[in-house]
């Protein structure tokens, strides 16, 4: 159970207040982007590739032109002459606007069609005729990395082959002696397919600009407008858009998991053809366009290898990365890293050597990635470490449980130093592995699974006890353009008492007008009910990089508890001066400062505010506001420990996951029902991975899942029952000792699901599934087994 | 996501319906539920020129037992179809199609005769009419005339419906006691189409003899396939293993299925054989009452 220090009535910490925002959403005042409508405005819609790979010989806008209601037809060679067909992308590379010759995947946007009604604008769009030469695209990555691959940028002067970075990190030589020497080596192939974010809201914008002021509005679906309206500046600056002049407003957003992160053409477009027309220009991408043309996240492939003892004492891990990111690197990732945090692979594992490296390379597909709810490749990362563990275990014939408590680094032992460098800040994997196991009564589904495989039945037990790293970040590590990684806090407390706070930060559906609001009340007292939080207007908000990346709370939350300490001490002095004593005869207690000895005399912060405003120490400032911009020293590193019990039709090859164990540490919980949502919704993103979801693309480059009837995402009918639990071990360089937990179950799901499955399936020699695992998939290895 | 823009036409009566289809010709559809043609539209799969909305014709929706034969009206509702104690009585296996056809809010709007006329294969009632022998009731100027089901679906999207027809009735005949039914599809996630759908309805005497059987299959076939032989190894003799197992095999090999994301043709092939002895058993555990 939590302790609560506050009331039910101020609700600070540890209260399961029912969220703010929900009395809007659930009485249908939910304000969205689709919701604005300005006077005058048009709309707009685009005109995508049907082909992977092809050159555009001509586009003919004439029969578009004709239908009633388009008002202009915008091309590549139209943004050309204003120099804005390319834009930059975060990691320095460069992706078309609209193209002026060349389309690089199926899906790309190759010509905008603005009309004064949505429906004009998709009738003008299928009347738009392009004229291709197609030719053969580079679909597989690996194809692409051969030195005879055609190579795709030709945009590029110079540029010899497809391949974009190279990355390592960790002791090679030393990695290698060590695999050299060990009694038990495991290497596995893995691929990480590459998924979609599936939002529930899709990407889009309504672009605003007032050409007498000189002034561009830009109402958008971003996780970052602070970023955006400097990105903005940045890019437009040379057609006179200076960042005074841009506000970027993130109204209500219907999820975001990293998928709204990045600039993607259509806003471009939309806010060029606004600046043409001084009008209004939305643009709201349908279900479609979404799923085939925005950024992917994942697709890493991955060859681990793991060293270790017979005894099962694990002593170095290697990983090999491909990295395929479409046609571009538009990766939403604000690392100094290219692989983001992917170091976070040697896990929850105490060993000293690691060796990783990557390569990235160009095929013909859609752009990427983004962190689809993980602070940039911790996904992969995890999925990695957690399943060559457990090729490990079955190598060496222990049991997986037992050979993780073996390996866990010990409570005692932290900070850890990790063998990539990264300083894991606390946890307690041993505490959180047992609970796990209890809950699900792991012993007893041992014998079961005994009972069960005599009589020839599937059934099997898969564990992932992972280590996240989140809360991106200090500033030594992490910048968007150079500009450091901190977030911010404003708050603002009325004479009566009530307060306005403003972050820089934008919940996309993560409840943050509930969880800031009883950071505050948790500092200063004051009911998180009276307590109004406001994000996502880049006029009136602090700036901050936004959020994604589990990143909120460890920074803008750790900001607001900063600034209402700050609050506090100001507090202090006007009590002392109220009470005529001085500041260290007072005592806080929650809501009040009283005189040590004499708790009658005492001073609520609702007086204390009004006194700033009424009756303030000559001197002092009148008001009662404090900001604070918080750059953390390290990162947080939430961890797991989950099980999935798994039942497989022998027949049909048909899944059922009949139990999942979720045990969180992400210290200090704020609201444990918002964060028990968080978990829930996680993890459902975690089974779409390993049971449902995967972008499919056949040779020549088209998607064979480009709708959701064949891209499978999960419903509640396919969610187990999941059964959550909590350890909590502080993060200690944190204000309120809290780490995050929006990714921990996405990222910590899916490897238990499919080391379940492959339990299940190992009696016949099955020792690893690339995810998802279909019943199809299962159903094929047991036949190539020879058991069906 | 958008369709072609076309003419709303909401007909009070049948009479002007049909006289809106005569009118329209080819470029007309029929819209009941929407649930198969709006999102074909919305894709520009479809994109028909006028809309004739018979929502609003009053004697459609009904469920009904007359003289052995139970009546179902076209605009019956599949959430009606799910809840309707009269089907529960005689035929089991709509609360087993019912509640594997796409989710509430569908069921809520998705109509029975909506999913037979659109004739398509991977709709779930077609294999279940199949089973259960039902005959078909379709309406034009001329006025009615019943169709069996194994005469209605022809083609991809096509059936025996001739362009002025409407679909206003299913006819199913009340079966004899010792008659079981049941139904199951494989599919990916709900909602989606079956990997493969067996529907079953047979008739067992004393001695567990099988006195009459239908099966039909959900997209497994490019139209919806009776599965006759294995329908033959099982009648009149008796349900065991050996017989189940010769019909789960014809079964397999009369289909003819196509691979695709949901798996390979063998895979359906194979799935088909196991739905086929799994649904024969249910059925046969229900018509003994078991």
């Amino acid at each position: 159970m939590i302790q609560c220090k506050t009331s039910k009535e101020i609700s600070g910490m540890g209260h399961s207040m029912k969220r703010k925002e929900d009395v809007r959403f659930l009485h249908g005042k939910g304000h969205y982007i689709d919701d604005l409508k300005l006077p005058g405005m048009l709309y707009m819609d685009i005109a995508r590739s049907p082909y992977a790979y092809a050159k555009i010989k001509n586009i003919d806008i004439s029969e578009a032109m004709k239908v009633p209601g388009v008002v202009a037809v915008v091309t590549g060679k139209d943004l050309e002459k204003y120099n804005l067909h390319w834009m930059p992308t975060l990691m320095s590379d460069t992706q078309m606007v609209l193209p002026t010759d060349t389309v690089m995947y199926q899906a790309q946007e190759v010509a905008a069609v603005i009309a004064t009604s949505r429906y004009a604008a998709r009738d003008g769009r299928e009347a738009v005729k392009v004229e291709y030469e197609v030719m053969k695209p580079v679909i597989d990555p690996f194809k692409a990395m051969h030195a005879d691959a055609p190579v795709l940028r030709t945009d590029k002067p110079g540029k010899k082959d497809n391949h974009i970075w190279h990355w390592e990190v960790g002791d090679k030589a030393k990695t290698e002696k060590v695999f050299k020497d060990a009694e038990v080596v495991v290497k596995q192939d893995m691929y990480i397919p590459r998924i979609h974010v599936s939002s529930i809201e899709t990407c889009g914008c309504v672009a605003d600009y007032d050409k007498v002021n000189n002034h561009l509005t830009m109402y958008m679906t971003t996780q970052a407008p602070h970023a955006i309206r400097t990105v903005i500046a940045l890019v437009a600056g040379h057609v006179g858009l200076s960042e005074e002049k841009i506000r970027v407003v993130s109204p209500d957003i219907g999820g975001g998991f990293g998928g709204k992160v990045p600039v993607y053409p259509g806003y471009v477009i939309a806010i060029a053809v606004s600046f043409l027309t001084g009008k209004p220009v939305k643009w709201i991408e349908d279900r479609s366009e979404n799923l085939q043309a925005d950024s992917f996240a994942r697709d890493y492939h991955i060859t681990a290898e793991l060293a270790g003892t017979r005894a099962g004492k694990i002593q170095a891990t290697r990983f090999k990365v491909l990295a395929d990111h479409g046609y571009t690197d538009a990766s939403a990732n604000p690392s100094k890293f290219h692989t983001g945090l992917f170091s976070i692979a040697t896990g929850s594992y105490d060993y000293d050597t690691a060796y990783m490296e990557a390569d990235a390379v160009y095929t013909n597909k859609p752009p990427g990635g983004v962190a689809y709810r993980c602070s940039f490749r911790v996904t992969e990362a995890v999925h990695a470490i957690e399943r060559i563990t457990d090729r490990f275990a079955f190598e060496i014939g222990m049991d997986p449980a037992r050979l993780r408590m073996k390996n866990f680094i010990k409570k005692e032992d932290f900070p850890w130093k990790s063998p990539t460098g990264w300083i894991y800040d606390s946890g307690d994997y041993h505490a959180g592995l047992k609970k796990a196991m209890e809950a699900i009564g792991y012993d007893a589904l041992r014998k079961e699974q005994i009972e069960k495989r005599k009589k020839g039945e599937l059934m099997g037990i898969g564990i992932s006890t992972f280590t996240e790293i989140v809360g991106a970040g200090p500033s030594k590590d992490f910048d968007i353009l150079g500009i450091k990684m901190f977030d911010s806090a404003e708050i603002r407390v009325h004479p009566t008492g009530k307060a306005i706070a403003r972050f820089g930060t934008k919940s996309q559906g993560q409840g943050h007008e509930t969880t800031y609001a009883q950071i505050i009340a948790e500092e200063l007292g004051i009911p998180a009910a009276n307590i109004q939080i406001e994000e996502g207007d880049t006029d009136t908000a602090p700036y901050g990089l936004g959020t994604y990346a589990s990143r909120s709370t460890p920074t803008a939350g750790a900001a607001a508890a900063v600034a209402a300490r700050k609050l506090r001490d100001k507090a202090r002095k006007i009590a002392a001066y109220l009470l005529e004593v001085s500041e260290d005869d007072l005592v806080w207690e929650t809501g009040k400062f009283y005189v040590k000895g004499a708790p009658e005399k005492s001073k609520t912060i609702q007086e204390i505010v009004f006194a700033a405003y009424t009756n303030h120490p000559q001197g002092m400032q009148a008001g009662f506001e404090a900001t604070h911009y918080y750059d953390p020293p390290n990162l947080t590193f939430p961890s797991g420990a989950y099980i999935c019990v798994v039942d497989i039709d022998k027949e049909t090859g048909a899944i059922h996951v009949r139990r999942f164990v979720a045990i969180d540490d992400c210290g200090h919980i704020i609201n444990p029902m918002i964060v028990q949502g968080q978990v829930h919704g996680g993890l459902t993103q975690g089974i779409a991975p390993a049971m449902y979801e995967e972008l499919i693309y056949d040779e020549d480059g088209n998607i064979l899942n480009g709708t959701l009837m064949d891209y499978l995402v999960p419903t509640a009918v396919e969610s187990p029952k999941w059964e959550t639990g909590h350890v909590v071990t502080p993060s200690p360089h944190h204000p309120i000792g809290a780490k995050g937990v929006g990714e921990s179950p996405t990222v910590g799901s899916p490897p238990a699901i499919v080391n379940a499955i492959v339990d299940a399936l190992s009696p016949y020699g099955i020792k690893h599934m690339d995810i998802p695992v279909t019943p199809f998939k299962v159903w094929k290895a047991l036949k190539e087994k020879g058991v069906v | 996501m958008i369709p072609q823009s076309f003419q709303y036409e909401s007909p009070g009566t049948m009479a002007d319906a049909i006289a809106l289809l005569e009118k329209h010709g080819d470029e007309a559809k029929i819209l009941s539920g929407g649930h198969s043609l709006i999102p074909m539209m919305k894709l520009r799969f479809a994109t028909p020129e006028y809309l004739i909305d018979i929502n609003g014709i009053p004697g459609l929706s009904y469920i009904r037992e007359e003289k052995g034969t139970v009546k179902i009206g076209a605009l019956s509702r599949e959430a009606e179809i799910e809840h309707s104690d009269l089907l529960k009585k005689h035929f089991p296996i709509f609360a087993d199609v019912t509640k594997l056809i796409a989710d509430p809010q569908v069921r809520n709007r998705g109509t029975i005769g909506g999913n037979l006329a659109h004739g398509d294969a991977a709709n779930d009632h077609p294999a279940v009419m199949m089973a259960l022998q039902a005959t078909v009731i379709a309406t034009g100027s001329g006025g009615s005339r019943s169709i069996p089901i194994d005469e209605f679906f022809f083609g991809f999207y096509t059936t025996a419906l001739k362009q002025n027809e409407i679909l206003t009735e299913i006819q199913i005949p009340v079966p004899p006691a010792g008659t079981g039914s049941a139904y199951h599809k494989l599919e990916r996630k709900v909602g989606d189409y079956a990997t493969a759908g067996v529907a079953v309805q047979l008739t067992v005497d004393g001695k567990g003899v099988c006195k009459a059987i239908g099966i039909g299959l959900t997209n497994v076939n490019p139209i919806p396939l009776r599965a006759v032989r294995s329908e033959q190894a099982l009648l009149g003799k008796v349900i065991n293993s050996e017989n189940i197992a010769l019909a789960a095999q014809f079964a397999s090999e009369d289909c003819n299925p196509s691979a695709d994301l949901r798996g390979s043709e063998e895979y359906k092939r194979a799935m088909v054989a196991v739905l086929v002895k799994r649904m024969v058993l249910k059925a046969a555990e229900r018509a003994m009452g078991k």
